[in-house]
Formats: structure tokens, sequence, C-alpha cells
């Protein structure tokens, strides 16, 4: 039973980690239509530049903030080149857009700071609990808690931002109606550069995170592919669909790996995840907490 | 003056009913074929036929069967890849385990292994649309390539995953230099090609477009929804099997299942946006595009590297190159977002009135 526990709060915590790059989506979806494929390109671009600046010995806080201005940057520039252009286009269009976008960011990160993989430490040791071990013999890293926080943390402030503030009501404005936003005299364009640069911030959370589980390297690009099932498990519209979404798949995919791996020769999480999806969603077409699809003849 | 429809009066039903009813575009079509198939295999050297030609005439036909289900029927799949997969290793395993197996007839069993994988992963299509579906096929594209690494049967138990195409062999003769692996490659395209162009503007055909267009609407008007899906996906999984099957035969001759990756479905998908959706000569147009891009890519770039004495390195150029495809990309499908078989439209309205444009 405790190994079960284990296994379930490890799945959970895992799942975390999948909502934290699951969120960056969910941001531009939900505000511009926009499905953002090159949302794992720029975790990665926030995790390398964020590790190459601490490794030249910058402060902490400053290289946060350095990357943080480049991942707003980032942001702006992609709509003021790539969305504003193709504004009206299909939503396929503008996907294959945002490919074209991650190999331009994968390619920028690795030219400007090189390919090798990069250790991060953020102070935090990804060692268990002594005091869970001692007690109940179950195993929980400290880090996965830490981040556990750290995405409870950003989804309350998140939450603070679209419920308190004005750009945030503006941005809830977009998200639900474009054209009654513009009636209204809120700007499209202002607001879809907010989004992104929002975006970019969830970027560097992320990227920070799963850069201390797994290292800064070309491998983070593949975060987006983890996320994609929590996506449509959870709704594209929804910010609480993608962190419960996350849960699930999390949760799901490392008791099937343990209890159900060994049955079919290993390996599974490449898949699984989305085989949960896709039979969720045969039963709810728009995930979790998407917004009912209603058809207009 | 060039291309002018008017006065070509069809008298006979075979007449109105030929798969190129103008004349122009007849002679276009033969005119093509007759070079692709007297002059190419003549006058190309080695590396044209074995980097350019037949990963481009390969890459055409996995384009053209996305594009009979995400252009026609309006269905997006990001699971092209492992379509191919499972037409390459099908193809082999029949060729392997079936005594006197006609080649031709491993390419279609091929094919029909991954029109069946493709039924299975459409199944969701009939309830879900839109980036939700493409997400969903994206299961498909895992799926497969993890089956096919763990299950040893697929690739005959061979310890790397690793399979080598068989000799290929039709009545006698003996495929193995890059001008007849072409011409073969080129036979069973332009064979596929024809026969989706007449599918197209079938009953079949139009049932697909109009799912595309408005699904519920089709239903009402009688079209079965659930056959009709399924069939674009069965049609358009067929062609990536065959493609796949040439991809491994034609192409690369030895495979694992790491050359099928997400990267190759991507890659088929762009060919499908820059060509021009739904339309089959965009296929190969944008199949053209990406094929030929890198290698333009790279070339250009030794060619500054030479012209301005400068040592790059090879990171730096292949990232250079990775933004400059993504940059590109970007850049077709803002100037362009119908695809360059608009542009070739475009051309046409103009030939049309040229050299007296009113």
């Amino acid at each position: 039973m405790t190994f079960f526990i284990e296994v379930l709060a490890g799945g959970l915590l895992a799942g975390v980690m999948y909502s934290l790059v699951a969120l960056g989506f969910v941001l531009i979806y939900k505000a511009s239509g926009v499905f953002n494929f090159a949302q794992g390109a720029m975790v990665f671009l926030a995790a390398l530049t964020f590790v190459s600046l601490l490794e030249m010995g910058w402060n902490f806080w400053l290289a946060l903030l350095v990357t943080l201005v480049v991942m707003v940057g980032v942001g702006v520039l992609t709509e003021r080149i790539v969305l504003r252009p193709l504004v009206n286009q299909p939503p396929i269009t503008l996907f294959m857009a945002t490919i074209g976008l991650t190999f331009v960011l994968e390619g920028l990160s690795q030219m400007v700071w090189g390919s090798q993989p990069h250790g991060l430490e953020l102070g935090i040791a990804d060692v268990p609990m002594e005091w869970l071990s001692e007690k109940w013999n179950i195993n929980i890293s400290k880090f996965d808690l830490f981040a556990a926080a750290v995405a409870g943390v950003l989804v309350a402030s998140l939450a603070v931002f679209f419920q308190k503030t004005r750009i945030g009501r503006a941005l809830r404005a977009v998200a639900d109606d474009h054209q009654a936003a513009l009636a209204v005299g809120i700007s499209l364009q202002h607001i879809w550069a907010i989004v992104w640069a929002v975006a970019g911030f969830v970027a560097l959370v992320a990227g920070m995170m799963w850069g201390v589980r797994n290292g800064v390297q070309y491998a983070l690009t593949f975060t987006a592919l983890k996320a994609l099932p929590v996506l449509i498990l959870g709704g594209f519209e929804s910010v609480p669909g993608a962190i419960i979404g996350g849960l699930i798949i999390g949760a799901s995919e490392k008791v099937a790996e343990v209890y159900l791996g060994p049955y079919v020769g290993g390996g599974i999480e490449s898949w699984f995840a989305y085989v949960i999806a896709l039979v969720f969603l045969l039963v709810r077409p728009q995930g979790l907490f998407g917004e009912k699809i209603i058809d207009r003849v | 003056m060039l291309y002018r429809e008017a006065g070509q009066f069809k008298s006979t039903y075979a007449e109105d009913m030929q798969i190129f009813p103008i004349r122009q575009d007849r002679i276009g079509v033969i005119l093509l074929l007759a070079v692709a198939f007297l002059v190419v295999p003549f006058v190309a050297t080695q590396y044209w036929f074995s980097a350019l030609l037949i990963p481009f005439l390969v890459l055409s036909l996995a384009t053209l069967g996305l594009n009979i289900l995400t252009g026609y029927a309006g269905q997006i799949s990001l699971g092209t890849a492992a379509f191919m997969a499972v037409g390459a290793f099908m193809a082999y395993n029949a060729e392997l385990r079936i005594p006197g197996m006609p080649l031709l007839g491993s390419f279609i069993i091929g094919g029909l292994c991954a029109a069946a994988v493709g039924v299975v992963f459409g199944l969701p299509s009939l309830r879900i649309k839109g980036f939700y579906l493409a997400v969903a096929t994206l299961a498909c594209q895992f799926f497969v390539l993890w089956a096919i690494n763990r299950v040893g049967w697929f690739t005959n138990y061979s310890s790397s995953g690793v399979i080598s195409a068989q000799k290929m062999v039709i009545l006698g003769y003996t495929f193995d230099t890059p001008a007849s692996k072409y011409v073969l490659t080129l036979s069973i395209v332009v064979v596929l090609a024809l026969l989706a162009k007449n599918l197209m503007r079938s009953e079949t055909g139009r049932a697909f477009m109009a799912v595309r267009d408005m699904d519920v609407a089709a239903e009402v008007i009688g079209i079965p929804m659930m056959k009709t899906k399924l069939l674009a996906f069965a049609i358009s999984s067929f062609y990536c099997g065959v493609a796949g099957a040439l991809y491994a035969y034609c192409y690369l001759g030895t495979v694992e299942p790491e050359a099928f990756v997400l990267d190759l479905s991507f890659r088929v998908l762009f060919m499908v946006i820059i060509g021009g959706v739904g339309s089959i000569m965009g296929s190969f147009v944008g199949a053209a595009f990406i094929t030929l891009l890198p290698i333009f890519l790279n070339l250009a770039t030794e060619v500054i590297a030479n012209t301005f004495d400068i040592e790059i390195s090879h990171a730096v150029v292949s990232n250079a190159e990775l933004m400059i495809f993504g940059g590109l990309i970007i850049f077709f499908l803002i100037v362009e977002p119908n695809g360059l078989a608009r542009l070739w439209q475009i051309a046409k309205e103009k030939l049309r009135l040229w050299p007296f444009p009113h």
C-alpha cells in the first residue's frame, strides 16, 4: 500500500510538471485561438538562456530578470512578425506557423548558447523527504514538492492577475469574444503581445523546473509533447483543466508504468498518456473543462 | 492566349469525363511524364536519383495521402509517419514470410495494413474535431513506433530493430540501380496520383469535400458520416503506407523505426500546407519545395563560406539552416497562405488573357 501511495504521489507531482507546460498552451489558445506548438521551444529557450547566464557568473535574480526580458521580447516579436500578418487565416495555418517558429527558436537558442547539455541547481536537492520516509516509509522528492508549490503559486498569481487587474479583465474579454472586446475598445494586438509575454514567463518557470529535473538540453523541447495529452484531457481553454488534466495524466501514467509496464515490455509512457486522453475524449469530446462544442448549421 | 479553354468542345461523354478536360493540361502532363520517364533516367546522376528524385517522389506520395485526408476530407492528422512505418514494416514482413510474394503485392499489403491502422485511429474522428483530433492522432504516432520497437516480429527479431529491404525483383528484373529504382517509384507514384485525381471528382471525393466544408450539413443531405470519414482515413493511410514501403525499399534500403519519427509527420504536413491544401498538384510542388529547401540551404552556406573565405562550424550551419527553414515556412504562410498551388492558379488566369489583358 505504501508503495502504491508512493507511486501515486510521484505521479501526481510529475503531473504538476506537465501542467506547468500545458498552462502556457492554454493561455495562448484562450486569448488568441492559436495552438502554439512552439511552447516547448520557448521552454527550452528560457531554460537555456537562464542557465547560460548563471554559468557566466551572473547573479540569480539578474539572470532571471534578463531571461524574463528575453522571453517577453520573443513573445512580443512573435505577435508582431508572425501572428499579425496571419490574422483571419484558418487555425491550421497558424498552427503550422508556430511549428515554423519552433524551428526558429530551437535554432536560435542553440546558435547563441551552444547545444551541450547543462545542469541546473536551484538549491533544492532532488532527494526524498526525510520525515516522510522515516515515519511512513514513503519516498517523495523534496524538489517535486517544491515544483508543486511553485506551480501552485504560479496558478494563484495568474488567477489574481486574470480576476483582479484591468489587463486581466481585458484578457478574459478577448478570450470570450474577440469582436465584442474590440467593440469596447480593447486593443487585440496589445492583448496578444501580453499573452505571449505571459506564456513566455510560464515557459521560463516550466523550463527551470524541468531543467533541474532532467538537465537543460535539447530534449526539453519534447516537454511540449508531454503537455499535449494533458491539454486535450483538460480542454484547450481551461486553466483548471490544465492542472487537473496534468494530475490525472501524471498519476495514471506512473501507475500504469509500474503495474502494467512489465507485462508489455515497458516504455509505455511515450504513448499511454495519449491513449488515456483519447479514450476520455470518446466520452467527452471537449475534454474535462473545455467549452461545449456546439455545431451551428 | 496560351492557356485558353474556349473553343474546346466535347462531343462525346468520354471526352467530357476525361481526367484532364483541357487540352493544354493534357499536353503538359504528357510532356512532363515523357520527360520524367524517357529523359531523366538517362541524364540524371546517381546523386540526383538517390538524394533528390526518389525522396521527392516518395514524399509526394505521402503528401498526396495526407492531402486526401486533410485537404479533401478536412481531418487533421499528425500520424503520417506512423502510417508510413506500418506500410514499410508490413511490406517487409509480407515479402519475408509469404513465399513467392510478388514485390508489388507486398507493397499493396503494406498499404492495406496501414489502411487498417488508419481506420482504427480514425475512429476518434467521429467524435472529435480540429486540434483535439490532431493531438489524438499523435497517439497513433507514438503507439505504432513503440509497438514496432517492442514487438520483435515486426523487425524479424533483429536485435537493433533495423531491417534491410529485400532485393526488388519484378518479373525477373532486379531493380538495384538508382535509375531503375527511380523508374519503379515514378511508375507507382504516377498510377496512384492519377487514381487520386480521378477519385477526388467522383461521388466519394465530393462526399469528402462536403464533410470538410461542414460535416453536419453533409450528414443532413444524406452523406454517411462514419463511412466517409473512415474511408478518408483508409485511403489516406493506404497512400501513406505505400509511400512508407517505397521509402524503405527504394530510398533508404535499411530502415529503423526511428526513420519514421514525428518530425517526418510534420514535414509531410508542411508539404501539404506549403503546396496547397486540397490540391493534387500542390502535393507534388510542396514535396519538391520541402525536399529541395534543405539541400539548397546547404549549398548556399557552402557558397557563402567559400566566397567570404570564412570557417563556419558545423553546429552553426545546422542551426542556421534550422532557423532559415522555419523562417521561410513562416514567410510562405504569410505571403501565400493558400499554398504554391494557388500561385499556379493565378498564373493560369493570367495566361488566359496574355498578352492582351483587359
